[in-house]
C-alpha cells in the first residue's frame, strides 16, 4: 500500500508550494487580476460558477471521450489493416502523414459547415482526427517491429499471416498502442476545447472561457481551465490504469516498469 | 540406401540478383545429411552459414539448385512441420509465460490444452527448468532463456533441428554446459541437427561432421569427420574436451579455417 501512495505526495507537495508562491507573489507584486488572478480568486470563482462549469465540463468531456473512442478505434483498426495487407502501406501511410501535417484545427470551420455550427459532431470530428494519428503510427510501429527471428520462427512452424498477426504482431503492438492511448487521452481534451473556440454548442468549456475572458472575468476563465485540466488528468489516469492491467507480463519488470 | 535427412544439390543463393548490389551468399553447395546426424557449419562471418540454414528451412528460396528434406522439397517439409528452429537471440515472446512459449508450436499444431501442458512440463524437466513454467521470460537469465528456446524448438519432436549460433551470446562456462545438455537431449530424442557456429571447440565437441565454408562466394571448403572413439558407443562429456582426440580435431578444423582465410 505504501508503495502505491508514495508517488502521490511529491506532486502534491510541489503543487502546494507553487500555489503558495503564486498567491504570495501576486499579492506582494500587486499583479492585476486580469493578468493573473490569485489561486484563491480562482477557487472562489470555481465555487460561484460551479453549476454552469459542471455542465460545460460534462459536455466538453463527452465530446473529448467520444472523439477519443472513435479516433483510437479508427487508428488501431487502420493500423491493423495496413499491417495485414502490406500493399496498402505505400498508399495509406503517406496519406495519414499528410493529414497529420495539416494544422488540424484549420479544419474546424469546415466541420462546422459539414455538421452545422451548433452541432457537437463538428467538435468531435476535430478530436477524432487529432487522436487518430498518434494511435495509427504507434500501433503500426508495434505491429511491424517484431524481431525478425520471431517471424522466421513462426514461418518455420508453417504459421499463416493471420496467425502471425494474432499471435505475434498484435501482442507485440499492445504496449505501443497503450502508450499512444496515454498520449492521446489528454490531447483529446485540448482538441475539444480548441474546436469549441470555433463553434459548436455554447454550453461548453471553450465558449465559457472566451465569453468570460471577453467580459474581463478572468478568474472564471481560469476556473474553467482548472476543470479542463481535471478532465485531462482523469482521462490520462484512466489510460494509465488500462495500461497497467492489460499487460500482466510487465508487472515488476525492472527493464520496462 | 536409406532415405537422407537432407540432400542439397547445386545449392546457391544470390541476394538482390537484379540490381548492382547483388551478393552471392552461397554457391554450388552439395551436401547430404543422414538421419540422426549432427552436422555443424563453421566459417568466417559472412560466408553464408545462416543463408544455408535458411535455405534448408525454406525461409528463403534458392537461386540455384534444390534442397530435399526427408525425400521431399523443403517447402513441403516446412508445411509438414518437420523443422524446429533456434537462433542466437532466444526470441521468446515477452507476453507468454515460459510454459506458454514452449507450447506455441503445439498450439499451432492444434494440440489440446491438457496435452500441451503435459508436454511443456516434460520439456521443462528435459532442459532442467522444472520450476520455471509460470515465470515470464524477463525473469530468466540469458542461458535459461536459451534453454527455453531449445525446449520450444523440440517440444513437438521435429525431425530436423536447425540452430543458428544458439549459444553465441552466452558466456564460456554456460556455453560448455549447454553443449553437454544439448548432446544429451539430442541423444534422447534421436533428432537430426544442423548447427551453425563460429566456435571451433563447439563444432568439434558437438558434431559428427563439421562443414567448413569459405566466403565470397560461400562454398564448401572441406568436411571434417569428427569421431572421438567408437561411433556407436562414444560418450562426450566434460572430459572429452581435454582428450587427445578432441585436441586433434580442433587442430584439424583450425587448420582448415586458416587455409580458408589464406585464400582471401
Ligand atoms: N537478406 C539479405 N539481403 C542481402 N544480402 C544478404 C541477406 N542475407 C545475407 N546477406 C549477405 O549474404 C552473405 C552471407 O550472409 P550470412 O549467411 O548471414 O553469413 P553468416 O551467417 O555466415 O555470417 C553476407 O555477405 C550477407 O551480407
Ligand atoms: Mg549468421
Amino acid at each position: 500500500m505504501r508503495s502505491r501512495l508514495e508517488p502521490l505526495w511529491p506532486p502534491i507537495v510541489v503543487g502546494v508550494i507553487i500555489m503558495s508562491l503564486w498567491e504570495g507573489l501576486v499579492r506582494l507584486l500587486k499583479v492585476r487580476e486580469f493578468l493573473l488572478p490569485k489561486p484563491t480568486s480562482i477557487a472562489s470563482a470555481l465555487g460561484d460558477e460551479w453549476t454552469p462549469l459542471r455542465t460545460a465540463g460534462w459536455e466538453t468531456g463527452k465530446t473529448a471521450v467520444a472523439g477519443l473512442l472513435f479516433g483510437v478505434v479508427a487508428g488501431a483498426l487502420l493500423a491493423l489493416v495496413v499491417s495485414r495487407f502490406s500493399w496498402l502501406r505505400g498508399s495509406v501511410t503517406p496519406l495519414a502523414v499528410a493529414l497529420n501535417a495539416t494544422p488540424i484545427i484549420a479544419l474546424a470551420p469546415i466541420f462546422n459547415a459539414w455538421f452545422g455550427i451548433t452541432d457537437f459532431r463538428s467538435n468531435a470530428a476535430v478530436v477524432i482526427i487529432v487522436v487518430f494519428f498518434p494511435v495509427f503510427i504507434n500501433t503500426g510501429t508495434g505491429l511491424s517491429e517484431v524481431e525478425s527471428n520471431q517471424i522466421e520462427l513462426m514461418r518455420s512452424l508453417a504459421a499463416s499471416e493471420n496467425t502471425v498477426l494474432r499471435k505475434v504482431r498484435i501482442p507485440n503492438a499492445l504496449p505501443f498502442f497503450l502508450t499512444s492511448l496515454r498520449l492521446a487521452a489528454p490531447l483529446s481534451v485540448i482538441a475539444a476545447i480548441v474546436a469549441e473556440y470555433f463553434g459548436g454548442p455554447q454550453n461548453r468549456l471553450g465558449p465559457f472561457i472566451t465569453q468570460n475572458a471577453s467580459f474581463s472575468r478572468y478568474a472564471n476563465a481560469w476556473a474553467a481551465i482548472v476543470v479542463a485540466s481535471a478532465i485531462g488528468l482523469a482521462l490520462f489516469a484512466f489510460s494509465a490504469v488500462v495500461e497497467k492491467i492489460s499487460m500482466p507480463w510487465k508487472q515488476g519488470d525492472p527493464a520496462r516498469a | 540406401m536409406t532415405e537422407q535427412a537432407i540432400v542439397a544439390s547445386g545449392l546457391g543463393k544470390t541476394f538482390n540478383s537484379r540490381s548492382d548490389s547483388a551478393v552471392t551468399a552461397l554457391t554450388d553447395v552439395d551436401l547430404s545429411v543422414e538421419p540422426g546426424e549432427f552436422v555443424s557449419l563453421i566459417g568466417p562471418s559472412g560466408c553464408g552459414k545462416s543463408t544455408m540454414l535458411r535455405l534448408i528451412g525454406d525461409l528463403i528460396v534458392p537461386s540455384e539448385g534444390t534442397v530435399e528434406v526427408f525425400g521431399k522439397p523443403a517447402a513441403q517439409a516446412r508445411a509438414d512441420r518437420d523443422y524446429g528452429m533456434a537462433f542466437q537471440k532466444a526470441g521468446l515472446f515477452d507476453w507468454r509465460k515460459v510454459s506458454a512459449n514452449i507450447e506455441l508450436p503445439l498450439e499451432l499444431a492444434g494440440w489440446s490444452k491438457s496435452r500441451r501442458r503435459e508436454r511443456s512440463a516434460e520439456m521443462l524437466d528435459l532442459v532442467k527448468l522444472p520450476d520455471f513454467g509460470d515465470h515470464y521470460p524477463w525473469q530468466l537469465s540469458g542461458g535459461m532463456q536459451q534453454r527455453v528456446a531449445i525446449a520450444r524448438a523440440l517440444s513437438f519432436q521435429p525431425k530436423l533441428l536447425l540452430m543458428d549460433e544458439p549459444f553465441g551470446a552466452l558466456d564460456e562456462m554456460t556455453r560448455e554446459h549447454m553443449q553437454v545438455e544439448l548432446l544429451s537431449i539430442y541423444r534422447q530424442l534421436r533428432s537430426t541437427v544442423v548447427f551453425v557456429t563460429h566456435s571451433i571447440p563447439e563444432a568439434a565437441f558437438l558434431s559428427d561432421r563439421v562443414v567448413v565454408l569459405s566466403p565470397r562466394p560461400g562454398r564448401i571448403h572441406s568436411i571434417i569427420d569428427v569421431v572421438l572413439g567408437d561411433r556407436e558407443t562414444e560418450t562426450r562429456d566434460e572430459d572429452t574436451r581435454e582428450s587427445e582426440g578432441f585436441f586433434r580435431k580442433t587442430t584439424e578444423i583450425r587448420e582448415a579455417l586458416r587455409s580458408v582465410e589464406a585464400q582471401q
